[in-house]
């Protein structure tokens, strides 16, 4: 588990690689109760304009949400967590998928044992989050 | 159609209590990807001091979402739910939500800001336990893009 102790204003962390399939986001859809179709279906994806189909933000956030904890080492150590949507995941019909990328830069100590992590994802060439923030309280 | 003001700091019928379970928490972790076992195993949760497996940090979004969609899709605020996208997304959390928690989400309508053709709409959804414990607040931004 990271100590608050060890921990030093500016550290980066290391960055981390997420898949996200069609199958990710049909299993997304019925974890959440999210079915909006833009996320599954690629004739009504395009039709309103789209790429293709898009991941649900929250699929990303949750990834962002997962880097946070698994470099805390505690799942329940989160005390705020926000992001912008600022750019679409778009994923193909293929075996690959997309991926997001999440990185990580401490950006402040604060009282009662608070770190400030700011967070960056990206998938392909575009910032999926922007003004992503979590803070955790460490032992 | 313009969005009507006048819902600004409204707040919207509590929801009816929602059981978080642990067969629940284990399909969203699964479909997150996420293989931490304080999601999955009741035993690894008690040892970490948990009284249960808890929930992943947006879990909260399927119990938030109930409340927030009926307050933006309530048909005197004018916002065309299909024009709907989400721009932000934000949580505050007084402790994680765990299984056996049984809990009721209540929305205000915290935010409303006209930017050009977009509308941008904010929910701050309270998630307390039946017995009044302050869990977890979700803050949600939605943007209506507007048809010109």
């Amino acid at each position: 588990m990271t100590k608050f102790a060890d921990v030093t204003v500016g550290e980066q962390l290391p960055p981390a690689s997420y898949p996200v399939t069609r199958l990710s986001l049909v299993k997304y859809c019925g974890a959440s109760g999210d079915f909006n179709v833009i996320h599954w279906n690629e004739r009504i994806a395009r039709s309103v304009g789209l790429p293709n189909v898009i991941a649900h933000g929250m699929f990303t956030m949750a990834q962002a949400g997962r880097y946070v904890t698994d470099w805390a080492g505690d799942a329940g150590a989160l005390v705020e967590f926000g992001v912008r949507f600022s750019a679409m995941v778009v994923v193909p019909d293929d075996d690959t998928g997309a991926s997001i990328e999440v990185s990580g830069t401490i950006e402040d100590k604060l009282d009662g044992n608070l770190v400030a992590v700011a967070l960056t994802a990206k998938s392909g060439d575009a910032k999926v989050l922007s003004r992503a923030r979590a803070v955790v309280r460490l032992p | 159609m313009g969005v009507n003001a006048d819902y600004l700091g409204r707040t919207f019928p509590a929801t009816e209590p929602y059981e978080v379970s642990r067969v629940k928490i284990a399909d969203f972790a699964e479909a997150i990807g996420d293989r931490n076992p304080l999601y999955r195993d009741a035993a690894a949760a008690k040892a970490a001091g948990y009284p249960d497996v808890i929930a992943p940090p947006t879990f909260p979004i399927v119990i938030t979402m109930a409340s927030s969609r009926a307050a933006i899709g309530d048909p005197g605020l004018g916002i065309n739910y299909a024009m709907v996208v989400h721009g932000e997304q934000r949580f505050t959390y007084a402790r994680p939500l765990h299984a056996g928690d049984v809990v009721v989400a209540q929305s205000t309508i915290s935010g409303i800001r006209e930017v050009g053709s977009m509308t941008m709409v904010t929910t701050e959804t309270e998630i307390k336990t039946v017995d009044g414990e302050l869990v977890c607040t979700g803050y949600g931004t939605l943007v209506e893009r507007g048809s010109g």
